[in-house]
């Protein structure tokens, strides 16, 4: 018991230090990528490549004067970006990163198996609002408040979609555990992928436009859309609790990509299903799958830097007559769509 | 199967951890290192220069509640579905029609919703 609470103690540490690290990482890469596409060099001179630039980042976030306003309502003011991270770091608790492997009954690439694992997830990010709705409404500042609002009423509309883009792909699974669903696309490549062998097509759709909305990152950036509302929710944040509600929006980022390539693409799978040589049972051989989720991962991050790169923001009753109007709907559709595929199939 | 949530009380505790942890050095830093000094201005509700008028904790629009009932009938729905669509191959015809029953009578709602003009109030 023993044992296995140290080695657990271990891989969550371990686990959380490199999702912090990557979503340092994903800065710099939105900011390098947003930068090239227009047509400016981005970061570049701490280290190579502005490699370095993150850790500066965070040490100058770190040492700067923490402001706190006068009007605000401090305890929620201090508690609400520590419930943001830490919704935002839980979150990830459930997602395998590659095929099981045992050390001494500890699981190598995943922090824990639940089957409830999907709503485990849903649960946690719904937790997360609560930073964000509490931030704008303890800050006593206008534009704060209207931030959190336009971001409390957005992501419970589109949790609607979300969730009902989830219920074909665990109907086609049978399960909520999120390896029970990675492994029912497993057997012929990139065909039993649900995007593709899945006819999921219209379920990750709405999961991915969702997904953009949950995160507020554009087109859906309304809750901090900085010509209006200066910058929304976390306008009055300063040093390390604006840079804690920056990390949070992106480890949301992370989990979310992570969560749209166990569910749709098909996870660690490879696309080529068993076309390619096998390495054998080394251990070596066990972090290609887990290279394979990384690449997908990193493709919907370059997505979502794609999108905010190139498109507009929308207006607000735009964006929720097409929750409401379009992606429930279709989401509806999807689900009888599915089932009665399925049914079809099975008689 | 204890040790599975157990782990995800690890995880919670470290990411409460990662949360206060980094707070708590920076207050400690600036304790020693660089005093306070607040100010009448430097402490005001950044408002774009303007001076701030007014408090901002009003009450909101009454006609709000529908569009939280229509939040939560939906997310409730969902959640109805999840289990539905675990079960969906064990399950009998019957069972299945009375599920879509129940989605066609929530797109009603929905369809109701929207001529309503609830769903975009703002």
């Amino acid at each position: 018991m023993l044992t296995f609470l140290l080695l657990s103690l271990v891989k969550v540490i371990v686990v959380t230090v490199v999702l912090l690290l990557a979503v340092a990482y994903t800065v710099l890469l939105e900011r390098k990528l947003v930068a090239r596409i227009q047509n400016r060099w981005g970061p570049s001179r701490v280290g190579p490549f502005g490699l370095l630039q993150p850790l500066v980042d965070g040490a100058k976030s770190f040492l700067k004067e923490d402001i706190i306003p006068a009007g605000v309502y401090k305890p929620l003011y201090i508690l609400s970006p520590i419930i943001a991270l830490s919704c935002a770091l839980l979150s990830i608790a459930v997602v395998p990163f590659g095929p099981e492997r045992q050390f001494r009954g500890v699981d190598l690439f995943q922090i824990t198996d639940l089957n409830v694992g999907l709503l485990v997830i849903l649960g946690v990010t719904s937790v997360g609002i609560y930073g964000i709705a509490l931030s704008g409404w303890s800050s006593n500042d206008k534009y704060s408040l209207l931030g959190s609002l336009r971001a409390s009423a957005q992501i419970v509309s589109y949790e609607l979609a979300l969730g009902l883009s989830l219920v074909g792909v665990v109907l086609r699974a049978g399960s909520l555990s999120l390896r029970d669903i990675v492994n029912s696309q497993s057997a012929h490549g990139l065909f039993s992928w649900n995007v593709f062998g899945g006819f999921q097509f219209f379920a990750f759709f709405i999961y991915l436009m969702a997904a953009f909305a949950e995160t507020n990152r554009s087109p859906f950036d309304l809750p901090e859309a900085e010509s209006e509302l200066v910058g929304g929710y976390h306008t009055e944040y300063s040093s390390m609790k604006f840079a804690m509600f920056f990390m949070s929006e992106y480890a949301n980022m992370i989990t979310v990509s992570c969560v749209a390539t166990l569910l749709f693409l098909g996870g660690w799978t490879s696309p080529f299903g068993n076309l390619l040589p096998s390495l054998g049972g080394s251990i070596l051989a066990s972090f290609v799958p887990f290279c394979w989720f990384v690449l997908k991962v990193l493709f919907f991050l370059c997505l979502y830097v794609w999108v905010r790169g190139t498109l507009p923001r929308f207006r607000y009753d735009q964006l929720m007559a097409f929750g409401w109007k379009f992606l429930v709907p279709l989401a509806i559709a999807n689900i009888i769509g599915t089932s009665l595929w399925l049914a079809l199939r099975t008689s | 199967m204890s040790g599975s949530y157990l782990t995800i009380l690890l995880l919670l505790v470290c990411a409460v951890g990662f949360g206060v942890g980094p707070l708590v050095l920076a207050w400690i830093w600036a304790k020693a290192y660089s005093p306070e000094k607040p100010g009448p201005y430097k402490n005001a509700t950044y408002e774009c220069g303007l001076e701030s008028k007014g408090v901002v904790w009003v009450q909101f629009k009454a006609e709000y509640y529908l569009y939280g009932i229509v939040f939560l009938i939906f997310d409730v729905e969902a959640i109805f579905l999840l289990p539905f669509a675990v079960a969906f191959t064990g399950l009998t015809a019957g069972a299945c029609v009375a599920m879509l029953v129940f989605l066609f009578l929530l797109v009603e709602g929905l369809v109701w919703a929207s001529r309503k003009g609830v769903l975009l109030s703002t």
